[in-house]
């Protein structure tokens, strides 16, 4: 056994920046325990271009996986894993890392800690950060059993510079089932941001906007001059300013963003349990009193109507 | 049809986590405890089903008898039929895979052919429970699903896939489908039920009812060193009219914080 072993995910055979992410953390905390870093990659991508942010050898799966399949996944990373024989996995806290990693640990008997923000080595071996009770509380997690899978939440690290070197592929034929699940439809909503739980700036809305009409004419536009995706709090929701999947807080995202612009939202504790992580907090609200100044790194006691259509201007005669 | 549900009992959400003197995890008194909000989707869906479907919702928790105060409330009252409480002085320390183990054997022993849960637990937030019961009884399962349902052998679920993307799909039971909010809205208890609630069965179960000893659940991960989350910087409040706090603003992300 050896090695840091990195789930390297692509969206039709373009890695996703968490695959960089990743090996970059891989490859420095690799440099402190004395060992190598490999990658697992399911389908058709060009592997060796993972060794331009440290991994030495990709663990490459063929075979169709150009729609998500549960079952298929895990027997493709099951194979990686046999082959490469890990001390521990790194996967992104995605879809897939919620989806189908803990599904791998049960059938392999080994151990997981979800939504790490932090890992370090200690005394030999890795220990992951990772968040519980919303953000409440932190702990460390040490796995003592194989595999030791780590799912990353995205964002936690910087993107490493790309180096030159090329990896060597290795491919690892999987027996891979007949799906049990059939995909009948996908829907993609028409919309050209980033997802929130992987999205570097936020702009979000809450019940202060009134009406989905404000919601869309004040909330979307200053996040789309700014490259951000909205976020609401689960006020706005509920009042159907936004969809479900804006929600931001404890029953809803968990985000992480360099940038979290909060307009006119109070900082109740489940809102503040899904963005407290965020690098930079912007508080946008009327009330000088509002629980969110207290977290926020810069506070504006205003009317966010007045506010946002000036930041906006602002960030549009941005260079 | 014998649905199941998995149901865990949390902290609520607005309770401030205080962290114990030694480090070793939370305080847990003066902590108002409620089934974890995800686990009411679940609970919801599996009523609804066996009120179109006929059949019996039985729940299942692997965790202290307690726990029956919150599954009575959250659940006996709401149109479960039963609950089936696993309590053994070894869950305390087991993880995810422990608790699956566990969860898996109960479900097994029942002979259910649908299993629902939350997508995640409110106080670990592990999302890995539901998952490794699929595998453990050999069931696909559906992830962070936002519509389902089902005409007693097949069914249909719509689930979130993440940037936004839904899928609908579809397969035959058994299935484990964990409920993402956006599912159902939890109805709630009437006063009669939970009246009833009070006489219906909880069955307290050892892991020697279910031929597990604490071996089997063993844990592989082990946590910590908890803490409070680290203090962020103190903020500040920027001054003057709108124009100039949102000039200063502009400053600042650039200057200072470095993030536009
Ligand atoms: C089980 C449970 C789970 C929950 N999960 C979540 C969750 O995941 N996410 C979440 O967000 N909430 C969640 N909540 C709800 C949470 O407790 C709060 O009710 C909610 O976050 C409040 O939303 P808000 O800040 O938009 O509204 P409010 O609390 O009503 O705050 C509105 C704010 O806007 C300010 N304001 C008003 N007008 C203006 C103006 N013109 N300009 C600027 N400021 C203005 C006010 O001063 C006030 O601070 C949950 C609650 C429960 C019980
Ligand atoms: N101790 C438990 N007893 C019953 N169900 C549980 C338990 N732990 C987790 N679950 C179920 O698994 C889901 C996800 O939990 P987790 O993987 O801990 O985030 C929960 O929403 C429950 O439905």
């Amino acid at each position: 056994m050896s090695g840091i072993l990195v789930i390297a995910e692509h969206e039709g055979g373009s890695f996703k920046k968490t695959a960089a992410e990743l090996l970059g953390k891989a490859t420095e905390l690799a440099a402190a325990l004395g060992t190598t870093v490999s990658a697992a990659v399911l389908g058709d991508a060009p592997a060796t271009e993972l060794g331009a942010f440290g991994a030495s050898k990709v663990y490459q799966v063929p075979g169709d996986f150009s729609s998500y399949d549960t079952d298929r996944v895990v027997a493709g990373l099951q194979a990686a894993l046999e082959a490469a024989s890990p001390d521990a996995v790194l996967a992104s806290a995605s879809f897939l890392g919620k989806d189908a990693m803990p599904r791998l640990v049960a059938r392999l008997g080994g151990g997981q800690a979800s939504e790490c923000t932090e890992l370090r080595v200690d005394g030999g071996t890795l220990v992951g950060r990772r968040p519980l009770y919303a953000g409440k509380a932190f702990a460390d997690a040490r796995i003592t059993r194989s595999p030791a899978v780590f799912t990353v939440r995205p964002n936690s690290f910087g993107q490493p510079e790309a180096g030159s070197g090329g990896a060597e592929v290795v491919e690892v034929s999987a027996e891979l089932p007949e799906p049990r699940i059939t995909l009948v439809e996908q829907k993609t909503p028409e919309r050209d941001d980033v997802d929130l739980s992987e999205a570097e700036r936020i702009v979000s809305g809450g019940r202060s906007l009134k009406s989905e009409d404000n919601f869309d004419s004040v909330v979307r536009p200053l996040a789309k001059s700014l490259g951000a995706t909205a976020g609401a709090s689960r006020a706005a929701v509920d009042a159907g300013y936004a969809p479900h999947g804006d929600q931001v807080g404890q029953t809803g995202k968990t985000v992480n963003p360099q940038l979290y612009i909060a307009l006119g939202i109070s900082g109740a504790i489940q809102h503040l349990a899904g963005m407290r992580t965020s690098k930079v907090i912007v508080a946008v609200n009327t009330d000088p009193d509002a629980p969110i100044f207290e977290h926020a790194t810069y506070g504006l006691v205003a009317d966010l109507f007045e506010v946002a259509p000036k930041l906006q201007a602002a960030f549009e005669s941005l260079d | 049809m014998k649905i199941g549900v998995c149901v865990k009992v949390a902290p609520d959400t607005d309770t401030r986590i205080k962290i114990s003197g030694d480090g070793a995890g939370i305080e847990e008194s003066g902590i108002k405890w409620i089934v974890s909000p995800y686990d009411s989707f679940g609970i919801e869906e599996a009523v609804q089903t066996q009120e179109a479907q006929g059949g019996e919702v039985i729940l299942f928790s692997a965790g202290p008898k307690d726990w029956q105060t919150q599954l009575r409330a959250g659940g006996l009252a709401v149109g479960a039929e039963r609950a089936v409480i696993v309590d053994d002085p070894a869950l305390a320390g087991t993880d995810p895979l422990g608790i699956a183990r566990v969860l898996a054997a109960g479900i097994a022993s029942e002979g259910c052919e649908l299993v629902f849960t939350g997508k995640q637990a409110i106080d670990d937030d592990n999302v890995q429970v539901p998952a490794m019961v699929a595998e453990l009884l050999g069931w696909p399962h559906v992830s962070f699903v936002t519509d389902f349902s089902t005409d007693g052998s097949t069914f249909t679920a719509t689930r979130n896939v993440g940037g936004g993307t839904q899928e609908v799909v579809t397969g035959s039971l058994p299935v484990v489908i964990t409920a993402e909010r956006g599912l159902n809205t939890p109805r709630y208890a009437k006063l009669p039920a939970i009246m009833k609630a009070k006489r219906k069965k909880v069955d307290v179960k050892s892991l020697g009812d279910l031929d597990l000893s604490a071996d089997d659940i063993t844990p592989a991960v082990q946590l910590t060193n908890f803490s409070l989350p680290p203090e962020r910087p103190a903020g500040r409040k920027l001054e003057g009219d709108v124009d100039t706090m949102v000039q200063e603003l502009v400053r600042l992300l650039r200057e200072e914080a470095k993030v536009i």
